[in-house]
């Protein structure tokens, strides 16, 4: 994964409470493929927000904030409580990453999603209510903002605010280190856990080919 | 907050957490041991990663897999020569992994969150973790299970392992007894409605209370399915005698002297008295009424005899505005009763509500009734086991004489991807359904989903409205 250091540029601001993975990705199965050409990360970059992006003729709505010309480039998506609730379908971080954000700035965010932003190059932002209502002001104006993800803070015009991310996450997202990697270099400890754990709760470790 | 805290008073929760910590990674994470890993059909492309990458399954042993997503649920469906290329993938990371994967059309298979309890994977104690968002619902037994994206899934293939955010915990104690016709669906879209879809965001939720002690092991699940619609990661009721009379002979569960051991470890796996919660909410649920949903959110619900909101009541500007959008998209008005609104489709099925006693529960509101002529209604049972149960028990003739499609196991409309996504709701028309989710578009673009029980669902299939189950001497 691309180190992801300072991310600089312009904000569209989104504030709708709880916007679902479904809205974000309405994307499903679809007939007429076949497994040979599948892919481990499918989507359609075109569904990206659907249902708020394209009118019921299937042409752009104009209005949306990502059709207007000055956030067609946004790296930054400030958003409303709840952002990425729902289904677990990774799609939605994948999509939005392949329009170019990297960075989400909400007062909360659904769990799955929260976690599956950090696998694929974004970095998810929780602030207070208040900071995130003024940052989207800021970007009303099509503003270019800066996150410093080395020192943890946001700039914005003359608006500075640190912002919390855990270490271990910190220096991954720095180093642009993959998480399965990080892990397997724990492989003792992986193996000393389990040799333990084998004898306080045998009933867990079913035998190979038992199944 | 994240060190083995071993000697105070505990939550469930934690004595769960703490049982599975391999490393401390500061400000409050871990890494955890994961126990059952179970995969479905969409998740059989991360095998395309752990290809790629040069990497094994650790632990094909605690690794799962069924296909439930993307199949079609026709019950003339031939499994000999049926394939997708989701299911290709699967079975394709079946082989060249060696796990146990329960063949779609054969004993074992189903729905994954119906299926991992009822074979006996998902355990009191144990982390058990899936590529969906339901997964929540096996917590019903004791168990820490939560949902994961697919590059997590992948990480849990290569190392049986996942990091995770020690939870704020809540405590939602339930009291009381439900009255007739009422069920533990309507007692979950009641509590969904008031914490709201993000009041109980990323908590791992224990409910409790007296009206959780008396209600059988399916309707638990039902419970917990609905703790992710909340926003919680996790939903965890203690084991009981009820939990461990269910477990006990189940295909995976422990035997013997194993099942012995396991006991003894399970029959102290509570909160204990004096553990303190980030939250309690307390309900007494006597009063409540059969439940529907009436908008795009879990959160939009009514008791059948009320009225759908008025946005103009709302102080929230927000949430004002969302409601608006909400009555705009689902085509009703506020201020009036949803009885009388005319149905097209009816879904009974999904990991919320198609296990044997909801299957039972719509078939007393069918029998010697018909389906209203407009209405198309399916039954899709949670699991193939499910399905051969409800044979056994005369159910299908029920359904079937009544003018149900009677069909294979299957997420089918839930998502509204089932058989590649044929298995949907057409735009513009509405559905009564026995699912989670109400979003925008969910059950197919344009669905219209109001959410209830299996026997509100299946009142309304043969009114050809949405009513009052009572009306129709339901005494489940």
């Amino acid at each position: 994964m691309k180190p992801l250091i300072r991310i600089e540029g312009v904000a569209a601001p989104l504030l709708i409470d709880d916007i679902n993975t479904d809205m974000i990705a309405p994307t499903r199965p679809r007939a007429g493929m076949t497994s040979g050409k599948m892919a481990e990360k499918e989507f359609d970059p075109a569904a990206l927000f659907a249902p708020l992006r394209y009118l019921s003729d299937g042409t752009e709505n104009p209005d949306f904030i990502l059709n207007r010309p000055a956030f067609r480039t946004a790296k930054i998506l400030v958003a409303g409580r709840n952002f990425g609730c729902g289904s677990s379908r990774e799609q939605a971080v994948w999509l939005l990453a392949d329009f170019g954000i990297e960075c989400i700035i909400a007062p909360s965010f659904g769990g799955i999603f929260f976690d599956s932003c950090f696998k694929n190059g974004i970095l998810p932002v929780v602030l207070p209510e208040e900071n995130v209502r003024a940052l989207a002001a800021d970007a009303q104006q099509a503003a270019s903002m800066l996150v410093d993800v080395e020192a943890r803070r946001i700039h914005s015009g003359a608006f500075m605010r640190n912002f919390d991310l855990p270490e271990f996450r910190r220096a991954a997202l720095i180093a642009g280190v993959d998480d399965i990697e990080m892990t397997l270099r724990r492989d003792a400890e992986l193996k000393q856990f389990v040799a333990r754990d084998r004898l306080e709760r045998p009933w867990i470790y079913l035998r190979t080919g038992a199944q | 907050m994240s060190a083995a805290n071993l000697t105070g008073p505990r939550t469930l929760f934690r004595k769960i957490w703490d049982a599975h910590v391999i490393a401390d990674l500061g400000d409050g994470f871990s890494l955890l041991q994961v126990d059952r890993h179970v995969v479905h059909d969409m998740g059989g492309r991360s095998f395309l990663g752990l290809k790629s990458r040069g990497l094994a399954l650790r632990h094909p042993e605690l690794t799962f897999a069924t296909a439930d997503h993307a199949i079609p649920t026709s019950p003339d469906t031939d499994w000999s020569s049926y394939s997708n290329p989701y299911l290709e993938n699967l079975r394709e990371g079946v082989k060249r992994n060696g796990f146990k994967f329960f063949e779609p059309g054969k004993p074992g298979s189903g729905v994954v969150h119906v299926v991992t309890p009822e074979q006996g994977i998902a355990l009191p104690g144990c982390t058990l973790a899936c590529g969906d968002s339901h997964t929540c619902t096996v917590g019903a037994l004791g168990a820490m299970a939560w949902g994961v994206g697919q590059s997590e899934l992948l990480h849990i293939l290569a190392t049986q392992t996942s990091v995770q955010q020690q939870a704020k915990t809540m405590r939602i104690v339930i009291e009381g007894v439900l009255s007739r016709a009422v069920t533990a669906k309507d007692m979950i879209l009641h509590i969904v409605r008031k914490v709201g879809a993000s009041g109980a965001r990323g908590c791992a939720v224990e409910f409790a209370g007296t009206a959780i002690s008396a209600m059988p092991m399916e309707g638990r699940f039902t419970i917990c399915n609905m703790a992710t619609e909340m926003g919680a990661r996790f939903g965890l009721i203690a084991p009981d005698e009820v939990t461990l009379a269910y477990l006990e002979g189940r295909p995976y569960a422990p035997a013997g002297d194993l099942w012995r051991q396991a006991l003894a470890q399970w029959r102290n796996l509570r909160s204990d008295e004096d553990a303190v919660f980030d939250s309690e909410l307390r309900f007494d649920v006597s009063e409540i009424q059969p439940q529907i949903s009436w908008g795009t959110s879990p959160d939009h619900v009514i008791g059948i005899n009320e009225v759908v909101p008025d946005p103009q009541d709302e102080a929230d500007a927000s949430k004002r505005e969302r409601m608006m959008a909400a009555l705009d998209y689902i085509g009703i008005e506020a201020g009036h009763p949803l009885i009388g609104t005319r149905i097209d489709n009816v879904f009974i099925g999904s990991c919320t509500n198609a296990r044997i006693s909801d299957l039972r529960s719509a078939a007393s509101i069918v029998k010697g009734r018909s389906v209203a002529p407009h209405v198309e209604a399916w039954i899709v049972p949670g699991s193939f086991d499910v399905k051969s149960q409800a044979e056994r028990e005369g159910l299908d003739r029920t359904f079937i004489d009544a003018g149900f499609q009677w069909r294979n196991a299957g997420c089918s409309m839930c998502g509204g991807m089932g058989d590649l996504s044929r298995e949907k709701v057409a735009p513009g028309k509405r559905i009564v359904s026995t699912t989670n989710r109400s979003f925008v578009g969910r059950q197919g673009p344009g669905s219209r989903t109001h959410l209830a029980s299996p026997a509100m669902a299946a009142a309304a299939a043969i009114a050809g409205c949405i009513v009052d189950v009572r009306d129709f001497g339901a005494t489940a």
